[in-house]
């Protein structure tokens, strides 16, 4: 599956705030270090701030700090902010199709509902200590011969 | 196999509560294989959480667990200052589904007083080290894709999804 840019930008963002709360980051740094559009960005972090996850810090050394519950906050609620999902499945089981339409809706529904279940069972706090496994992973594999 | 059967570490009435970091009142957490005099606890506090008293199935799950005599099965509760607040079930399941030998927890439940104060990742902890030092090095478990907080809990301790996607079919009377 793939998510919009915008959401996937709006998880990248939150998760790098998430990870050092007490810290102002600037939009540049973030665009800097995943390669993407700052303007881009800039539009998705305003989108954040409005929504309460972020305070933005004006001034030298400004930038976002994360505001958020990270034991809280769910993938979920990230991409509700930026996307409706699972609509493919309630598309293609609509009202007016036929049986092939209708058979491919409740296949789509299956995955949906998995994706969904997955996405609303993961927090913030979870999926950073999935990112340090990661990282500690990645760490092991380089200092292995 | 009976899933789990609610998070072990969330107040049920938050709908994205997940389990907290452990706190210094783990230290006042004890963990052990449960006894006789436990099991009228364990029917009680099953039946808060689920709303059904199930007695005779809990009977049967004692004799099935509670010996204590097969490391491969284990039935362990949670006390804090002696009182049973939660509780843990699970066993090894030899060459099922096609993968090698694997510890099972079918059951975990917390008193929801004594939520999020680590008494869930204690169980889980100490039923995971009964079945390492048996050999197990997988932990697997079935939950209900709508039950958010205990899937929550067992993401928040580190477990994913497996190789495994549970199957079922209406059957004709």
């Amino acid at each position: 599956m793939r998510l919009q840019k915008n959401t996937s930008l709006a998880l990248y963002s939150v998760l790098e705030f998430a990870r050092t709360p007490e810290r102002h980051i600037a939009a540049a740094e973030i665009a800097e270090k995943y390669d993407i559009s700052a303007h881009h960005l800039a539009k998705v972090l305003a989108e954040l701030a409005r929504s309460g996850l972020l305070a933005s810090v004006r001034g030298a050394g400004g930038g976002y700090r994360f505001t958020g519950n990270a034991k809280r906050l769910t993938l979920m609620d990230i991409i509700q902010m930026f996307e409706d999902f699972g609509d493919s499945a309630a598309a293609a089981a609509a009202p007016q199709s036929g049986p092939v339409e209708a058979a491919l809706g409740l296949v789509l529904s299956e995955i949906d509902e998995n994706a969904r279940a997955t996405f609303k069972s993961i927090t913030l706090a979870t999926m950073l200590r999935l990112v340090e496994r990661q990282q500690a992973g990645t760490a092991a594999s380089r200092s292995t011969p | 196999m009976k899933k789990p059967t609610t998070t072990p570490a969330a107040p049920r009435q938050r709908s994205r509560a997940t389990p907290r970091e452990s706190t210094d009142a783990e230290a006042a957490i004890e963990v052990r294989a449960v006894r006789r005099s436990d099991l009228d606890r364990v029917i009680d506090l099953d039946a808060t959480v689920t709303g059904l008293e199930k007695r005779k199935y809990w009977l049967s799950v004692y004799r099935r667990y509670g010996s204590g005599t097969h490391d491969a099965q284990q039935f362990l509760v949670a006390l804090v200052h002696g009182h049973v607040v939660g509780f843990v079930i699970g066993e090894v399941r030899d060459w099922e589904f096609g993968s090698q030998p694997c510890g099972w927890v079918f059951a975990i439940d917390v008193d929801p007083q004594a939520r999020l104060a680590g008494v869930g990742t204690q169980l889980l902890q100490a039923i995971s080290a009964r079945f390492q030092r048996i050999g197990v090095r997988k932990l697997r478990t079935i939950v209900a894709l709508e039950n958010t907080l205990i899937l929550s809990f067992f993401r928040a301790q580190g477990m994913m999804a497996g190789p495994l996607i549970a199957l079922e079919m209406d059957l004709e009377p």
